[in-house]
């Protein structure tokens, strides 16, 4: 009861307001119960089969033998690897920091490992699909076809910009993560 | 709803691969299914208090409120806006897409919604402390600033193209 009440104390804030302008405000309330209705119906409708995806990928994706073929001049193949390890994922972006760690210690390269963080903010699989149903096809294709090259950008920069002796650092940090 | 074809298509292959997979194996199955359901139940509040906020603010901010800061009229005073409220807060995905859609309902505009989402996603100014500790103070600011102000570049395209 303790953890429900701590996990839905935004929601239970939240709901006060909700049923005051229900109970004094008809009209808004009304219009209000429409667009929740609205919304509630939606999620329930798309999200089990994409949350069912998600827990198969996080299953079946082996990470830790994928990471040997991600390390320096693994080339084209190395890239495609961090980006699908990124996009099946699951979890907020602060997850991915351990196991990038985990990344780190199994010799991905630097570059890779940049692009594994890009690909698990912005082109995680289950979240397109529900972002492509929910803004429509135009607004996350765009979108997508945009990150992309966008994280691309970001793994040169920061490769380019940080001195070699800061990454082995980060590699050596990493150990002890 | 214009979108129940693709929906449809979503739970054929839900239903294909989870079929598949238990044929494979029982025990992995069960386990990615308590990881679907756990994944599901941990936004599961933050996405019901969302909609619980959003909607009684939408039934009393009339649509031209809205568009004034987060508007196509708003320009990129609004897109600036949008993508620093994106980069300083820490909401799920699966939470600010139906955000954003339902702000477009409700008179946003979908360059200012773009910024929002993308700067959402990729840049994350309450969780740079972690960062730093796994990647260091210059990589993380690296990171973050290239990804905000790629963010603008994002909506911008968006705009054109979807808008």
């Amino acid at each position: 009861m303790k953890t429900f009440i701590k996990r839905y104390r935004f929601f239970l804030i939240v709901l006060v307001p909700f049923v005051l302008v229900l109970v004094f405000h008809r009209s808004h309330g009304v219009k209000a119960v429409g667009t929740l209705a609205f919304s509630v119906k939606e999620m329930l409708f798309v999200l089990p089969p994409i949350f069912v995806l998600l827990g198969l990928m996080d299953v079946w994706v082996p990470r830790e033998t994928m990471v040997r073929y991600m390390g320096e001049g693994s080339g084209l193949k190395g890239v495609l690897l961090a980006f699908f390890i990124g996009s099946v994922a699951v979890g907020p972006l602060y997850a991915a920091f351990p196991v990038a760690a985990m990344l780190m210690r199994k010799g991905s390269s630097f570059f890779n490992l940049i692009v594994f963080l890009g690909a698990w903010s912005t082109t995680k699989v289950p979240l397109v699909l529900y972002e492509l149903s929910t803004l429509g096809p135009a607004f996350a294709l765009t979108r997508l076809s945009m990150n992309i090259p966008i994280i691309v950008i970001i793994a040169a920069v920061s490769s380019a910009f940080l001195k070699e002796e800061k990454k082995t650092v980060l590699y050596e940090a990493a150990r002890n993560l | 709803m214009k979108t129940s074809l693709f929906n449809l298509a979503l739970y054929a292959m839900a239903g294909f691969f989870l079929v598949f997979s238990f044929l494979k194996d029982k025990k992995k199955t069960r386990a990615a299914l308590l990881k679907s359901w756990k994944a599901f139940e941990k936004i599961l509040p933050q996405l019901l208090g969302v909609f619980l906020l959003i909607s009684p603010s939408l039934a009393y901010l009339e649509p031209d409120t809205v568009a004034r800061f987060l508007g196509e009229r708003a320009g990129w005073l609004g897109v600036s806006i949008a993508a620093v409220v994106g980069a300083m807060t820490l909401i799920p995905g699966f939470v600010a897409f139906p955000t954003a859609a339902l702000l477009l309902r409700g008179g946003a505009g979908l360059m200012q919604m773009a910024a929002f989402v993308s700067a959402l996603m990729m840049v994350g100014v309450v969780t740079a402390p972690l960062e730093i500790k796994y990647f260091g103070k210059k990589l993380t600011v690296m990171r973050n600033v290239l990804a905000f102000a790629l963010s603008f570049a994002v909506a911008w395209v968006i705009g054109r193209v979807a808008g």
